[in-house]
């Protein structure tokens, strides 16, 4: 069997970076290659030369032995290469069909088109109705959409990109099924992703990148899951340890809060009661897009509701945001840029958007420039986030540097209660745990700490208690300690509704 | 091939060097129509911007236009250079300009013919609160019902010259103008003139306010946290909002402040150069004080430079028009030059050009 797709000595360089230097490796038909690395380590730039969006600056591809070099993502696909990308691009005010035909160069009538999606949908275990609207489907379903346009295409090479961040376990096993069949079929699937136990479980070959270039070629299922991080970072990890420490009296308390959606296809937030104790780390779980925002801009002050939520007892419902970070309430949203910081504007003067009430940056509304440089500053020390200097942009810092400073920037404002959505989310391992930790120490000085989250390994890691967040409501709340991960699933709303998916590939695998 | 990319941060030198490389292009490519007119360019230009200060026959009239022209720009361009940068956009402020023009002659007019030095300072805060009072309409109709505050300013407009007409021939009539339209002569009588403040300067009690607009629009913008949450909320809304922005507050002083100044720009015009109330007595500084604001950046300094830049080229056009016969239409398409090849270089402050044969593709 000729090889499919072989990469040789491909580099490609960005101002100031090379992002691929010399990458080369080669994918057999019917394997399931992973591809490793930590963010910034060139996976996507990686990827994206292969689906043709990017052309390399040196080096050539082969695909089934013949030369390959696809200048547009066309190219790509009329030679058997498709691909899911991590944020998916679909309309929500369409149907699924619609959506599919839109990616199509000639799309057939709208009924033929809804058999095939039916057809494609029932051989490999992925049921979705094709008139029903996008905007009502849940990410898992909407990645299903994303499968299935590109099934659609009966590719040689299937690449998919950080596909089960915004899945559920037992979505991911459904998930999995389907690849497994394709596997079967005599699909190779290139499959990026820096979550090691789910490579372990489904790759036959993994190519492990650092810094923009090859460091290892393995068989993943021959090394733990450490080896596979410790190639991938290229160092021992530093574990993150929590004091343990008894916990104080109830700080924040939120009964029965109930909130519209914001936007058309938002979670309406049902219900939702929770209590978080001083020194306390509750772990929200929960898939993407299942009331995360609200309930962060509810905590925050952002959005207002009648008197549901409490500090010490007493209603703060009706306060907004500065008033609420006067008496200690702090929080960091999921975006980073556009919401927990402005792109544009330099370090100094994204201190100066939270900080200015508990750190005394303005007096009489006249704001104290060299006092919230200072800040700035301490943020940057503290929180060894790489910058030129405390001037530079917001958008010029990387994702993980970025990260730091905003997290940073509430730690060190004392807070009594800080609440924080994806506080990792694309952020590289070392910084990541660096984040994790600075929670840990907050909560070991008696902060009561709420982290939303869809790292289920990062809850298990430094939650004391874990509550589930699903279709806008709230689980009730269970000590970390102890939860497996299918527990976790079914808190999380087990498989949304897809266990016929589950009996429809047992039957295709049997059939 | 051609690449854009972008920069990690803006560059200084880019923000600085594009206005004047914005006025010498507009120089080339207007040089470039007035030769097509059969003018000769270089005589054009040197009309436009060299006669107005230093030829010897015109000087002594033209120079102190200069500030009479740039002192109602720069007041109006800098209260819309607060909106615009909190992504408000008021593009009213003729109408408000009217507006403030009309309650402050209407109040000095009311005390007629007392000559108390009273009555200047209450047609001063008449007129603010006049142009306060037309912009506010939209602000409260944006923030009650989320109406499109640049579609209602704009109409407002209209309604305005109307109201204008109608005061000119009817209520603010002068009773002994022998039935011609248009209200007392207001700088020809003590207690109601917009003096010139230093004779032969153009300076008048507008051209103060325009200064002391600058200093206390540096100020806000750098030192006070309004300023901030202005800059915050049009950079990134989101964020204003995390930060504790309340939006609608933001509306009303944006939209309030910029038709208060915008109608003390009315209220020194009407009591100073145009002199009465007349039907015709707006003159498009609204509109192109919008100029201003983003020629100078919606920077205080630089709508000060601007707008004296603008201003120049109002005076300097009109004498070309009188030397040359160059026809107005030209002269408001030179000027249109200004903004376009300013808005087109704005690119090089955020982009980095690169010249390259094999470009690389971006992201779809």
């Amino acid at each position: 069997m000729t090889t499919l797709l072989s990469v040789d000595r491909l580099t490609k360089a960005y101002p100031g970076v090379v992002a691929n230097d010399d990458v080369s490796f080669a994918i057999e038909p019917g394997e399931v290659h992973a591809l490793l690395g930590e963010n910034g380590a060139g996976k996507s730039t990686l990827v994206k030369m292969i689906y043709g969006l990017v052309r390399p600056d040196s080096g050539s591809m082969t695909l089934s032995g013949e030369a390959f070099a696809p200048s547009e993502p066309r190219a790509a696909r009329a030679s058997g290469v498709a691909m899911v990308f991590q944020h998916f691009s679909l309309f929500e005010a369409l149907s699924v069909a619609e959506n599919i035909a839109l990616g199509m160069e000639n799309p057939p009538k709208m009924s033929a088109l809804s058999n095939r999606i039916a057809e494609v949908s029932q051989a490999y275990g992925l049921p979705l109705d094709p008139a029903r609207l996008v905007g009502t489907l849940s990410a898992g379903e909407r990645q299903r959409v994303e499968i299935i346009r590109c099934l659609l295409q009966e590719p040689k090479l299937l690449i998919m990109d950080e596909p089960t961040s915004v899945l559920t376990p037992q979505e991911v096993e459904i998930l999995f099924a389907t690849l497994r069949k394709l596997r079967e079929e005599g699909t190779a699937i290139l499959y990026i992703s820096h979550k090691l136990e789910e490579i372990r479980a489904l790759c036959d070959a993994a190519t492990i990148l650092r810094l923009g270039k090859v460091v290892a070629s393995c068989d993943p299922r021959e090394k733990s899951a450490r080896e596979l991080a410790e190639m991938m970072v290229g160092k021992v990890l530093h574990q993150t340890k929590s004091a343990g420490q008894e916990l104080g009296d109830a700080v924040l308390s939120v009964h029965d809060l109930s909130l519209p959606p914001a936007t058309q296809f938002g979670t309406r937030l049902a219900n939702v009661s929770f209590e978080v104790r001083a020194g306390e780390v509750l772990g929200i779980g929960g898939v993407a897009g299942n009331g995360q925002d609200e309930l962060l801009s509810a905590l925050s002050g952002e959005r207002k509701s009648a008197d549901h939520v409490f500090l010490h007892g007493d209603a703060i419902s009706r306060l907004g945001p500065t008033q609420r970070r006067q008496i200690g309430i702090l929080s960091g949203p999921e975006e980073r840029l556009g919401h927990a910081a402005a792109p544009d504007m330099s370090l100094i003067e994204n201190a100066l958007l939270t900080g200015s009430v508990r750190e005394n940056l303005a007096q009489k509304g006249f704001l104290n420039w060299p006092k919230t440089r200072s800040f700035a500053e301490r943020i940057i020390e503290t929180f060894d986030v790489r910058t030129p200097s405390a001037q530079s942009a917001a958008r010029s810092l990387s994702g993980g540097n970025l990260q730091k400073f905003v997290i940073g920037r509430e730690v060190l404002q004392r807070p009594e209660v800080l609440v924080v959505n994806q506080p990792t989310w694309g952020v590289d391992a070392a910084a990541a745990a660096a984040i994790r930790q600075a929670l840990l120490d907050l909560a070991a000085k008696g902060t009561a700490v709420v982290v939303i989250s869809q790292d289920l390994d990062e809850l298990m890691e430094i939650s004391d208690t874990f509550a589930a967040l699903n279709g806008g409501k709230l689980s009730a709340k269970v000590p970390a300690a102890g939860l497996t991960v299918d527990q976790i699933g079914l808190m999380l709303g087990g498989a949304h509704d897809m266990e016929v998916a589950d009996s429809h590939a047992d039957e295709a695998l049997h059939a | 091939m051609i690449r854009l990319e972008k920069r990690p941060n803006p560059s200084r030198l880019w923000t600085a060097l594009t206005p004047v490389l914005a006025v010498l292009l507009t120089m080339i490519a207007g040089g470039i129509l007035f030769a097509i007119l059969g003018k000769d360019p270089i005589e054009a230009i040197r009309t436009i911007f060299w006669d107005p200060l230093f030829n010897e026959q015109f000087a002594a009239f033209s120079r102190p236009q200069l500030l009479v022209k740039a002192g109602p720009l720069i007041l109006i361009a800098i209260g819309l250079s607060l909106g615009f940068r909190a992504g408000i956009w008021n593009i009213g402020a003729e109408g408000q300009y009217i507006l403030g023009a009309v309650c402050g002659a209407a109040v000095g007019l009311a005390f007629y013919p007392s000559e108390s030095p009273l009555i200047f300072p209450l047609m001063v805060i008449a007129g603010a609160l006049g142009g306060w009072a037309w912009a506010m309409i939209p602000a409260l109709l944006k923030i009650k019902f989320g109406t499109n505050e640049i579609l209602v300013s704009l109409m407002l407009v209209y309604v305005a010259e109307k109201l204008l007409a109608s005061m000119a021939l009817g209520a603010l009539r002068n009773p002994e103008g022998g039935g011609f339209p248009g209200s007392r002569n207001l700088s020809q009588h003590p207690g109601t003139a917009n003096t010139e403040l230093f004779p032969g300067t153009g300076m008048h009690w507008g051209v103060v306010a325009a200064f002391i607009a600058v200093i206390a629009a540096y100020v806000l913008l750098n030192r006070h946290i309004l300023g901030y949450q202005i800059k915050l909320a049009g950079q990134a809304p989101r964020a204003a909002r995390f930060a504790g922005v309340n939006p609608n507050l933001l509306v009303a002083v944006c939209l309030g402040l910029s038709g208060a100044l915008a109608g003390l720009a009315g209220l020194f015009e009407v009591s100073g150069p145009a002199g009465q109330i007349s039907i015709d007595f707006n003159s498009g500084y609204g509109f192109t004080a919008i100029i201003v604001a983003f020629l100078g950046r919606l920077h205080p300094i630089g709508i000060l430079l601007a707008g004296l830049l603008m201003a120049l080229t109002y005076i300097g056009g009109e004498l070309s028009q009188f030397m040359l016969g160059i026809p107005a239409a030209a002269i408001q398409a030179f000027q249109g030059m200004l903004l376009f090849f300013l808005l087109g270089l704005d690119v090089l402050s955020n982009y980095r050009i690169r010249f390259s044969g094999f470009a690389a593709k971006g992201a779809s």
